[in-house]
């Protein structure tokens, strides 16, 4: 077990690096030269050469690779190169906080609409309430989550006031104004998360419910909650916990479009600024640390999914 | 195999055997022909889009920010565009960018999978450690980091939407290639001498159909949303083309004086996303594709 981790580990490392690698390579040498098209922006050649020689864009590229890939791994991401010239780690240091808070807040909500959701859709298979959860877990994956936030403004920000449409506040100023501001986008943002793991906790209790320890279970005469909630849900969730890596991706993805329309100065909101801007340090920086959240996730669900399941044993 | 041969199994093969059309499956599954319907209007309203579209979408008038009326059915924007003629027109772009993305990830990603699939060694290797990277990034994510790299644009969106969906095609197409290249019949193509191509092109590619053709009604339900997220990020296409995206983003600033900018928009991506995806829940039953979650789904 600790050396299939170990392993993970040093793998996901790997991949990082050349994710990063990549994310270096792509920006300059694609044609047109990216780079310099956003120093073009400064609008005086000559202002421009400078940043260049500043930023070592001058010397070669593997140089330039060498140089930037030390820093990275002393946790140095370089400057802005957009108006206050601050610290990419400080950006992210800052911003990180609000897209964790949305992305956990959006889990959460989802997780409690999907699993009654799923149960009661399998337990009840073919009723009224299964073609329901069927249904809207349909509409969830259907609606554009941007979508999905102007509606909630529309009806709980701008109609009812009963919460607040824009912005975000740290939970240390106290619990109430950092919920309040994340619900809406929290279910815009979850919505298609809860549809994708409703479905999946659906059709996992459907195959568990037929299979024959069930039919042991259920031959000795337990009740059909001991039934549902002890034997068949908790190995329902073995192949739902592998999709859910999948699905954490639709919510960092979700996370970076809906920040937009609340305004969170989210990693989300910094990634387009960034690339309106053409900030490209701020640019590669975010993707950098968008990509290690969701190789990290991958695998910390791998880890979960044999605790889980202890007939999984991978030293074998 | 002569036609008549072909002709005469089909004819011996008893009913019971036959997969049925897929029309009359359509016609027994309710969401599969909803869908079906609502994809077909979308589909004609883009391609008549010039000759039903009651204005031209870009045409400005004083009449700024009406409500809907008889005269304007979805209402007038903030600078008195036709709300209704610019949906319509925006029904090309989101329709075009699903499919051209689609087929274009289709053909390289099923082309990567496959070759790695059967040739296997250092070019399986090679192939898979890039799926793997590809893997590290949420595929929106990538999509917006290729456009920031090659900047906005219908081209350059259709491009960065495909590398994005790249890798889901050829891990399905290699995963079917790794069971399909040891049937008997590909042993018994490559012993009468025929070529590596020929092989895997008309012997491989056409078993491994089922799969790929689900994930593509799911890619193309993705990539209408993706290019519509784009659009809304102002990453998208150029401003003066109406798409629903862009007609959100517009609109966006005016929703508390003028709901129907907020709304019917969005009410057009979601009725062709759950077209698509009603269609192709329909497809996975029909060819027995078992759902093991959706990989396109980020």
């Amino acid at each position: 077990m600790t050396r299939y981790m170990l392993k993970r580990t040093i793998g996901a490392v790997i991949v990082m690096w050349a994710v990063a690698t990549l994310v270096f390579f792509m920006l300059r040498i694609v044609p047109g030269d990216p780079i310099a098209a956003m120093l073009f922006d400064v609008g005086d050649p000559a202002a421009a050469e400078e940043i260049k020689e500043k930023l070592g864009l001058d010397k070669p590229m593997y140089v330039q690779y060498a140089k930037w890939f030390l820093l990275v791994l002393q946790g140095d991401l370089g400057n802005s190169i957009y108006g206050s010239n601050i610290q990419v780690n400080r950006l992210i240091a800052e911003a990180a906080p609000r897209t964790l808070s949305l992305a956990t807040l959006s889990f959460i909500v989802a997780t409690m609409i999907a699993i009654p959701a799923g149960l009661i859709a399998a337990t009840r298979k073919n009723s009224n309430l299964d073609h329901g959860v069927t249904f809207f877990a349909f509409l969830g994956l259907s609606m554009p989550d941007f979508w999905l936030a102007i509606l909630l403004i529309i009806v709980f920000a701008a109609n009812l006031h009963w919460l607040p449409a824009i912005g975000y506040v740290p939970l240390s100023e106290g619990f109430w104004p950092w919920f309040s501001h994340l619900i809406l986008p929290s279910i815009a943002v979850g919505t298609a998360f809860s549809a994708i793991v409703a479905r999946m906790i659906r059709s996992a209790m459907l195959e568990v419910m037929k299979s024959d320890f069930m039919q042991v279970a259920r031959s000795k005469g337990l009740r059909e909650n001991t039934l549902i909630m002890i034997h068949a849900f908790p190995n329902a969730l073995i192949p739902v916990v592998t999709v859910m890596g999948i699905a954490f991706a639709l919510l960092m993805s979700g996370a970076v479009v809906v920040e937009n329309v609340f305004s969170i100065k989210g990693l989300g909101r910094m990634l387009i600024q960034g690339i309106l801007n053409r900030d490209y340090p701020v640019v590669q920086g975010t993707i950098l640390i968008i990509s290690a959240i969701f190789v990290f996730t991958n695998l910390l669900v791998d880890m979960v999914y044999t605790l889980i399941d202890p007939r999984i044993r991978y030293d074998k | 195999m002569t036609e008549q041969t072909l002709a005469a199994i089909e004819t011996e093969t008893p009913p019971s055997l036959r997969r049925p059309g897929f029309m009359s499956v359509v016609k027994s599954d309710k969401k599969a022909l909803v869908g079906l319907i609502v994809l077909a209007i979308f589909l004609a309203t883009a391609i008549l889009a010039p000759l039903i579209s009651p204005y031209d979408p870009n045409d400005m008038d004083f009449e700024m920010m009406e409500a809907p009326s008889m005269v304007h059915p979805l209402g007038t924007d903030d600078l008195g565009r036709d709300l209704l003629s610019r949906i319509i027109h925006g029904t090309q772009i989101s329709l075009f960018v699903g499919i051209s993305t689609v087929a274009i990830s289709l053909f390289f990603g099923v082309a990567l999978g496959v070759a790695a699939g059967y040739y296997g060694g250092w070019l399986d290797n090679i192939i898979m450690r890039y799926i793997d990277l590809q893997w590290a990034f949420p595929n929106f994510i990538i999509a917006v980091y290729l456009v920031a790299v090659f900047g906005s644009g219908l081209l350059n969106v259709i491009i960065a939407i495909s590398l994005a969906f790249l890798d889901d095609f050829a891990r399905i197409a290699r995963g079917m290639v790794l069971v399909i290249k040891e049937e008997q019949y590909v042993a018994a193509a490559r012993t009468v001498g025929t070529s590596d191509f020929c092989i895997m092109w008309r012997h491989i590619a056409p078993n491994a159909v089922a799969p790929i053709i689900v994930q593509a009604t799911v890619s193309i339900s993705y990539a209408i949303l993706g290019e519509a997220s784009l659009s809304f990020l102002g990453l998208g296409v150029e401003v003066d083309t109406p798409t629903w995206g862009l007609i959100l983003a517009e609109g966006r600033s005016f929703i508390s004086r003028a709901w129907w900018l907020g709304v019917f928009p969005g009410v057009a991506i979601m009725l062709t996303v759950l077209s698509i995806n009603f269609l192709g829940d329909g497809l996975r039953d029909y060819l027995d594709v078992r759902e093991t979650g959706d990989p396109g789904a980020s």
